[in-house]
């Protein structure tokens, strides 16, 4: 294992330090609860938004505190989901009287942690608390014999789109029906070239031959459906842009079209793989409203990449463009 | 009273869970992702280091180790294994007979059942449990160390039994069929802790 780390312990805490001493203009960390705030937060009079899950998902999510996207971020171990304690302090801490909004990632562990910290967050204080659950991957058949579809690419957006109506004030019912809303009409689908390694095991979760990739993959190392042999980047764009339009019906809208990197790809393959997602995109009749190109929800070091489709409206777009002041994403001030 | 005998039965799972946690690890790397052992022995190490004489009795230890699980674990284990211990020190008996310490590892059976929603055959922890808390109940009139031996016996049956299942819950079941042809983690580790049980409780 070749790591800049100390100790594979203290990876986590140890990156927080880290956080804290490069955004503390717009961050603040509670280090014995692994909890990043934004800076003002409690913001009063508006919804307060939660995420989290195991780190090593990079921005995602401590990298989208703060204005226009999340309140707080709850960081569990890598790959590990939080546990209910950091949630239980964390809604609290943010709430500024209109309740919370608890976006979680659908994974067993991180369903059951947000559940049980929801349940004691009701019985010890008043806070009105919701909960989201994304689950965009349609790599995952959607069955009520298996644990679901997996949050993905869509948390992201989920937590960009959110944050901007939080922010312009809209109440918590309405932040539920958005949040809802998004997951429904928001697909993604991933691949790897390498496997990644977690710091506490030591070595790769899977093996993947130089000349295989694996389709369908997860951001947690867990291996995909498919292992194939590797192929262009424009057949390896229809594998994963074809599933996504055979699940959902994406015509007489536009997307946001979102490339993203699984932490080892370099920009410059992205951009390639954007490309070609939006060839084929153009030859669907699909036009992209607005795109996100980049490392926002990764899986460590793993080379590879997933696309994400999310039909749009004007709505969605005004949300989309609002400004946005966090460590992973910035814009319009 | 005392909580010596539920102190020993934590103690005993927390070096099984050690010495094996690379083992368990290992397990979940080829089915899930690559943390079970590690997860559940900085569980068990807080667990271990419960002060057991600041508890009156065995229930009040064990409510304490399962909340200490639930605030350490994280993932899917730490609200399993947590509610699991939680529900088996309400349910202890004041006096330890072998139909009061059944009912109480049935009730933390249920809690995992309430909490995970898995069945039988679903490829987890429940596989190796259910008929582990079976063969303790058919045992129990032989009083509560053979029904804790008959129980970590079936267990292990259990365990065994999830090697060629498809799963259906937890991150494995992503894999679909290739999920099939290992053990899973999660029963793994409870025969460790009912095989315990077998060790110190009776």
């Amino acid at each position: 294992m070749k790591k800049l780390i100390n100790d594979a312990a203290d990876v986590v805490a140890e990156s927080l330090l880290g956080v804290e001493a490069a955004h503390s203009d717009r961050v603040r960390v509670d280090h014995e609860n692994k909890i990043i705030y934004r800076k003002d937060a409690p913001v009063s009079g508006k919804v307060g938004l939660i995420s989290g899950g195991g780190s090593g998902h990079e921005p995602m999510h401590g990298g989208f505190v703060g204005m226009g996207m999340l309140d707080a971020a709850c960081c569990g171990e890598v790959f590990t989901s939080p546990v209910p304690d950091q949630m239980m302090a964390a809604t609290k801490a943010v709430d500024g009287g209109a309740g919370v909004l608890h976006i979680v990632k659908n994974y067993t562990g991180d369903v059951m942690n947000f559940e049980m910290a929801a349940e004691m967050a009701a019985a010890e204080s008043g806070v009105r608390v919701e909960a989201v659950v994304t689950d965009d991957d349609v790599a995952v058949q959607d069955s009520l014999w298996t644990a679901g579809r997996r949050g993905v690419g869509v948390t992201v957006l989920l937590e960009k789109l959110v944050g901007a109506a939080a922010e312009e004030g809209r109440d918590l019912d309405a932040i539920v029906a958005l949040a809802k809303k998004i997951n429904g009409q928001g697909r993604s689908m991933g691949m790897a070239l390498t496997s990644c390694t977690v710091p506490a095991a030591g070595q790769p979760t899977f093996e993947l031959g130089e000349n295989e990739m694996e389709i369908g993959i997860g951001i947690h190392g867990e291996p995909g459906r498919h292992r194939v042999p590797l192929a262009p980047a424009k057949d390896v764009a229809a594998m994963l842009v074809e599933p996504i339009l055979a699940d959902l019906d994406y015509s007489g809208a536009p997307v946001i079209a979102f490339m993203n990197g699984m932490g080892g790809t370099p920009l410059i393959e992205l951009y390639l793989m954007y490309n070609e997602v939006a060839k084929l995109l153009g030859k669907a009749g699909i036009p992209i409203a607005r795109n996100l190109v980049g490392n926002y929800i990764t899986s460590l070091e793993m080379a590879g990449c997933s696309v994400t489709l999310l039909k749009a409206d004007d709505d969605l777009v005004k949300l989309w463009d609002a400004p946005v002041n966090t460590p992973g994403l910035r814009w319009g001030c | 009273m005392g909580s010596e005998k539920a102190a020993a039965w934590m103690a005993d799972f927390a070096a099984q869970i050690h010495e094996n946690a690379a083992m368990l690890t290992d397990l979940d790397r080829q089915i899930g992702d690559a943390d079970h052992g590690s997860n559940m022995d900085r569980g068990m190490k807080a667990v271990a280091a419960i002060t057991a004489a600041d508890f009156a009795d065995d229930g009040a230890f064990l409510k304490k180790a399962g909340m200490t699980l639930v605030s350490t674990v994280g993932g899917a284990s730490g609200p399993l294994y947590g509610t699991f211990l939680m529900r088996v020190g309400a349910a202890w008996p004041a006096e330890e007979t072998a139909e009061g310490i059944g009912a109480a590892l049935r009730a933390g059976l249920d809690g995992i059942v309430q909490r995970g929603k898995a069945v039988v055959g679903d490829k987890t922890m429940v596989d190796a449990l259910t008929p582990a808390l079976e063969a303790y109940d058919a045992a129990a009139g032989q009083g509560a160390q053979a029904a804790l031996e008959a129980a970590a016996a079936a267990c292990a049956a259990g365990r065994d039994g999830t090697t060629p299942l498809v799963a259906r819950k937890g991150r494995a079941s992503y894999l679909g069929e290739r999920s099939a042809g290992v053990q899973d983690p999660g029963a793994t580790s409870v025969t460790m802790l009912v095989e315990a049980a077998a060790r110190t409780l009776g």
